[in-house]
């Protein structure tokens, strides 16, 4: 999230004025001077501008149709409208609490947890750059597009909760956990003078598009979330197989694209931090396929289409945290080691447990996640992001090896706020309103019984 | 007049009813239908859990014929739906009282 090349211009242009002024007359003066900076500084604006809301855009491709798609295909026929309006919910519900109460609480001046209410109702949230966060674009653009992840993170857990909870229960549920979980992570990580930011003077850990603010928080509520609600009826007897792999295709295909905005544009720039980061995340989805491949065809003697978008996508979470940090080779590792090891958490870690994460919510985003994070604290360096300022040393292999207890900082705070925020959260609306469809309900499939309408109605 | 119920592989349904028309017989009707005999199922892996499907994909070919046509009926689709693999199919053959032609209320024979 950081632009380091903003200062390149200026030099250049005093470089070039002299000569021109000697050749030309009548002489440059102070205000021509000013103009020309101005008419570079609006053209830079706009630049950036323009790759900030394309991402924004790919952001919320994402969510939907992206991860409806990959989470309504990998359900049974009966709950894919169910599952897809989860999704859909967010995209709604978030957007309005983060006008109204989100983005303060994640980006305003607060403290090193949370933020104020500077910003509440989006007050004092203009068209002109907020030079804490970024220099060049307009702060509405930071606000929508910072939106855009705070919207598909609690999506991420309906992974884990698939074909089970009620409607009603999850819109509050999701909705009171962006504020408590989300927001304060956000705020944390990214906000200024949060805890773990990596220019503050706190806890300098590393995070470049949402490795702990996205996918821990998320990967690690939907574990609890699984475990507190229990497992689907008949689960694991009864046979429950995706019912359209096309659907979960499409959708994982969506993602892989959509990422680009996600980590790209975290560059907050359209510079060459953003090409990095581009690079690096699509290394890491195609090493990822290829390392979930060779373990399952090593494990059940076929190479499966869901385990090869699967592990693209367990390597864009893996990559996420260390997009703008990483050479492309490490990216291409990271990738790799991510895909065997979220397919040995999905494989047989949950098959131990025996936990219903019905999607593997947890084993691709928590484990990758973690991974993720973890190995952004040996791989970073300072050839592609000097975060810690010029010529100093960023991650392990960079000599700081230091920074691998920052990154494990950064995990345990979100392991924790995720894990006793989410229990809170779950226990609080299932006193209230209760979480889990009657028996009858479940059977009946989400569709007809949270919605009233079927997802494909072949008679008609 | 005798009705002949097959069930056969859908990949062999075009080859049967092109050696059904050959052979001269016309009417026939084509249900999508799942079933297994011997063959029982087969097994799917979704991350890494094992599915077993055990109801397969068939089609079941229904026409009623003259008696005569019997083994001639029986010849075409034995021979078109053969791959000699487990999971062929059955023909099977049976007695049926009338026959009634709906549009002209056309008895018997001549209602085939």
């Amino acid at each position: 999230m950081f632009s380091t090349r903003f200062g390149v211009l200026g030099p250049g242009l005093l470089l070039l004025f002299p000569s021109f002024s000697l050749a030309q007359s009548p002489p440059v003066t102070q205000s021509d001077l000013k103009a020309v900076q101005d008419s570079i500084h609006s053209a830079q604006m706009n630049a950036d501008n323009a790759w900030m809301l394309v991402s924004a855009a790919l952001v919320l491709l994402m969510t939907g149709p992206g991860l409806a798609l990959f989470y309504g295909g990998l359900v049974r026929r009966k709950n894919i409208l169910g599952t897809m309006m989860q999704s859909f919910a967010m995209m709604g519900l978030v957007t309005i609490l983060w006008a109204v109460l989100g983005y303060s609480l994640a980006f305003a001046h607060g403290t090193s947890f949370v933020g104020g209410l500077e910003h509440l109702f989006l007050r004092g949230v203009s068209l002109a750059p907020d030079t804490d966060y970024a220099a060049t674009i307009p702060e509405q653009t930071y606000m929508v597009y910072q939106l855009m992840f705070a919207i598909i993170t609690p999506a991420l857990i309906t992974g884990a909760f698939a074909e089970r909870m009620k409607f009603s229960a999850m819109a509050v549920f999701l909705s009171l956990w962006s504020l408590i979980v989300y927001c304060p992570m956000a705020h944390m990580v990214w906000g200024i003078g949060g805890l773990l930011n990596a220019t503050g003077n706190h806890i300098p850990s590393l995070d470049f598009a949402g490795g702990t603010v996205v996918h821990i928080t998320s990967g690690v509520s939907a574990l609890v979330t699984a475990l507190y609600l229990g497992k689907r009826i008949g689960y694991p007897h009864t046979a429950m197989p995706p019912h359209s792999m096309v659907l979960s295709f499409i959708g994982a295909c969506l993602l892989w694209v959509g990422w680009f905005g996600f980590n790209a544009g975290s560059a907050l720039a359209s510079g060459p931090l953003a090409t990095s980061a581009f690079i690096n995340t699509h290394f890491a989805a195609a090493s990822a396929a290829l390392g979930w491949t060779i373990f399952e065809w090593l494990h059940n003697g076929k190479p499966t289409a869901l385990g090869a978008i699967s592990g693209a996508v367990a390597g864009l979470v893996a990559i996420t945290p260390a997009s703008g940090f990483v050479e492309p080779f490490p990216a291409l590792l990271i990738g790799l080691v991510a895909g065997f090891f979220c397919s040995f958490m999905v494989f047989k870690v949950k098959a131990w447990f025996g936990y219903d994460d019905s999607l593997d919510a947890f084993g691709v985003h928590g484990a990758g996640g973690t991974l993720g994070a973890l190995l952004t604290g040996l791989f970073a360096t300072k050839v592609i992001n000097p975060v810690f300022g010029a010529g100093v040393a960023t991650g392990a292999i960079d000599g700081h090896w230091g920074q691998l207890l920052n990154q494990a900082a950064g995990v345990a705070i979100a392991w924790g706020l995720s894990a006793v925020g989410t229990l809170v959260l779950l226990f609080l609306v299932d006193k209230t309103i209760g979480l889990r469809v009657s028996p009858e309900e479940e059977s009946a499939g989400l569709d007809l019984s949270q919605h009233g309408e079927e997802g494909y109605d072949l008679n008609s | 007049m005798l009705k002949i119920e097959a069930i056969i592989q859908p990949s062999k349904l075009d080859a049967v009813k092109d050696a059904l028309l050959e052979v001269g017989i016309e009417g026939m009707t084509i249900l999508e239908a799942r079933g297994h005999g011997r063959q029982k199922g087969h097994t799917e892996f979704y991350r890494g859990r094992e599915y077993t499907v055990d109801l397969l994909p068939k089609v079941k070919i229904e026409m009623v014929i003259l008696d005569e046509m019997k083994e001639k009926a029986i010849t075409a689709i034995g021979s078109a739906a053969r791959t000699g693999r487990i999971g062929d199919g059955k023909i099977f053959v049976s007695r049926v009282e009338e026959a009634i032609r709906i549009r002209n209320d056309e008895r018997g024979e001549t209602a085939l």
